[in-house]
């Protein structure tokens, strides 16, 4: 179910150790201190918020921190940017609405 | 926020590298080399910057990593920095150039004040964005995005991808794409000719992989997120032409259509900025010494111009040994590294992609400028 | 499967072969001999220390365009792993009934001698089967393999890479 790269021709990846994490009210594994939208996109979830204005299906377009187009909620918090954000154990994910609000 | 607030910094450095890229930690290297007291600031874990998703082996000149794979050269200067003491504060943002010259940064949530007397800027380039039906739908990456997830955290980043533009990253992510397993249906580039080099062009083409030249993506499909893209041949006034659309099945769409120099904390700084288009647009004024028009700070890499990975590492050296010296005075040992990468700079400079640079880089001096670009 | 574009991207395959230094009819039925594709002035030139002949210079500054003196070239196969931008081939026509293509091969999973895989042109199109005669996974070739396919006799000039049906 978890979409990641087994063997590759050049690179080797080092992950961290696996942990559970709740994306809206389900759980997902995903290994600690890789971001957020990396275990997501790997559990085959790409819609991570829905625009302000239309309710837009929103991913991630830059995965470097610098568009914005990934904020989410986590532990509820709003605005997180999770490509950036790294994965902890226990974590609760969810998709955020426009602006978000603080919980 | 006033400026006496951060009379007392947390943090006091020398010189002081935002951004710990190929251009950023080759400065702090040379600057730590001739003996100054060094802090490189990195938003991301580990340092390397673009170089840390290439898988492929790099051109350029024997004295800098020709023919070494670009994650392995990040490798090299990350163990380089370490070896010789270099400090670095990774996970941190810097989020704002402020009075005193004094830079703000979160890092863990918690802000902090960092203050330098040099600041080297090697902040690089965010991807150009493109306008098209449903462009804001999930599935549509930008190139670099995609190399990440799956270079950097080994996620396969979908099933089948279509990429828009044929510079050298539009060229080099499809091969990484087929190096990890996944279907490239096709490279689509507007203008009448690709745009990266040729052997990068015939790896892909070789592979099967088409690319359609005067082609675009007009429309992207899906409920949730990419299931097809339409694609249209585009006519000499790069209007689409009626009748040539296409659907190509795909997951993903990789905006590959060129860089943007992330120059806003220098906006913030007062750096005089010049609107130059050969150097990828908005770019800090600079002189050949890469100081910009502040004299505490210098630049280099993309944030100089949208470059190579091979031509910001000089860059970076250059910067490096030229803000040290600015410190220390004249120094010949400074001054030689400077030279000696400025030399390899020139070299590189003479080949006929790099004329847009040179040409670019002169519209700094007006005066010594041509009329207009034959 | 793949629609062909009304506007493709043609390779110039004339000033690539135009580039290499034409191989004499007497020096192909020699041995092996290499082929190099870089066509452009990019500033690279790994090849020229690759080379334990001295047959492959670069003549002036870095981003001119290799030569080959195919005198010295014995084909040994060691230049094809070390350019950067896999454009180095070695082909043999000594065979009497076909010929050998060498190429750089960085896909997993690795070809394995015996076995038969598609043979594709510069273009990507399928142009005969490819018989796996060699594959070299040196560690001092940093994870790029060179990988030996038999072809007819008259595609050796052609076939550049090798596909595998799924």
């Amino acid at each position: 179910m978890y979409d990641y790269i087994t063997r590759h021709p050049i690179l080797e990846f080092k992950r961290g150790k696996k942990v559970k994490f709740h994306f809206e009210d389900t759980e997902l594994e995903g290994y600690e201190n890789q971001p957020i939208a990396a275990a997501l996109h790997a559990a085959g979830i790409k819609v991570l918020s829905f625009s302000d204005k239309y309710n837009r299906p929103r991913g991630f377009f830059c995965a470097v921190g610098k568009c914005s187009s990934c904020l989410m909620e986590v532990n509820g918090r709003p605005n997180v940017m999770v490509c950036m954000e790294p994965l902890r154990a226990g974590m609760r994910v969810k998709r955020q609405k426009g602006r978000g609000k603080s919980r | 926020m006033t400026g006496s607030r951060y009379e007392m910094p947390d943090k006091k450095s020398e010189i002081c590298v935002i951004g710990g890229g190929p251009a950023g930690l080759e400065a702090a290297i040379a600057a730590k080399e001739l003996g100054a007291q060094v802090l490189i600031i990195d938003d991301n874990p580990i340092l390397g910057g673009q170089l840390i998703k290439q898988t492929h082996k790099f051109f350029g000149s024997k004295a800098h990593y020709c023919g070494v794979r670009g994650v392995d050269i990040g490798t090299v200067l990350n163990e380089k920095a370490a070896a010789l003491g270099v400090e670095v504060v990774n996970n941190a943002t810097v989020v704002g150039y402020y009075d005193n010259d004094t830079l703000g940064i979160l890092r863990d949530d918690t802000f902090s004040a960092v203050r330098a007397e040099r600041y080297i800027f090697a902040t690089g380039a965010s991807e150009n964005m493109l306008a098209f039906d449903n462009a804001d739908l999930p599935g549509v990456y930008g190139a670099g995005a995609v190399q990440t997830m799956m270079n950097v955290y080994g996620v396969v980043p979908g099933r089948r991808a279509l990429v828009v533009g044929s510079g050298n990253i539009g060229l080099i992510v499809p091969y990484q794409l087929l190096q990890a397993g996944v279907e490239v249906a096709a490279i689509v580039e507007i203008m009448n000719k690709v745009g990266g080099y040729y052997v990068h062009a015939a790896k892909i083409k070789r592979a099967g992989v088409p690319i359609y030249l005067k082609h675009t993506v007009t429309e992207v499909q899906g409920k949730e997120s990419v299931e097809a893209a339409v694609i249209s041949q585009v006519g000499d006034d790069y209007t689409c032409l009626m009748g040539t659309e296409k659907t190509i099945e795909c997951d993903m769409i990789l905006i590959a259509i060129g860089l943007s120099p992330l120059c806003d904390l220098l906006h913030q700084a007062g750096c005089r900025i010049d609107y130059i288009p050969e150097l990828g647009g908005h770019v800090p004024y600079h002189d050949k010494n890469m100081r910009t028009s502040r004299s505490n700070i210098f630049v280099c890499g993309d944030l100089a111009c949208i470059e190579e990975a091979s031509t910001a590492m000089l860059e970076g050296r250059i910067a490096g040994a030229r803000a040290y010296e600015s410190l220390h005075g004249r120094k010949s040992r400074a001054a030689e590294i400077a030279r000696q990468a400025q030399k390899e700079l020139d070299i590189i400079r003479t080949s006929p992609f790099e004329e847009r640079i040179v040409y670019g880089k002169k519209k700094f001096f007006p005066g010594q400028v041509p009329e207009a670009k034959s | 499967m793949q629609e062909r574009a009304t506007v493709d991207y043609p390779l110039f395959l004339d000033s690539i072969l135009a580039m290499n230094t034409p191989v004499s009819a007497e020096r192909r039925k020699k041995g092996p001999y290499v082929v190099i594709e870089c066509p452009e002035k990019i500033p690279c030139d790994p090849c020229v220390d690759a080379c334990p002949n001295d047959a492959i210079t670069i003549p002036g500054s870095i981003i001119e365009l290799p030569e080959v003196d195919y005198e010295k070239c014995t084909g040994c196969l060691v230049c094809i792993p070390r350019c950067p931008g896999l454009a180095i081939f070695v082909i043999d026509e000594t065979p009497e009934d076909h010929s050998i293509v060498y190429i750089p091969y960085e896909f997993l999973p690795r070809p394995k001698r015996g076995e038969t895989a598609m043979g594709l042109d510069r273009e990507g199109k399928e142009r005969c089967e490819a018989k796996i005669i060699k594959v070299i996974d040196a560690k001092k070739f940093d994870r790029c393999a060179i990988v030996g396919i038999s072809v007819p006799k008259e595609l050796g000039q052609e076939i550049r890479a090798i596909r595998f049906r799924q």
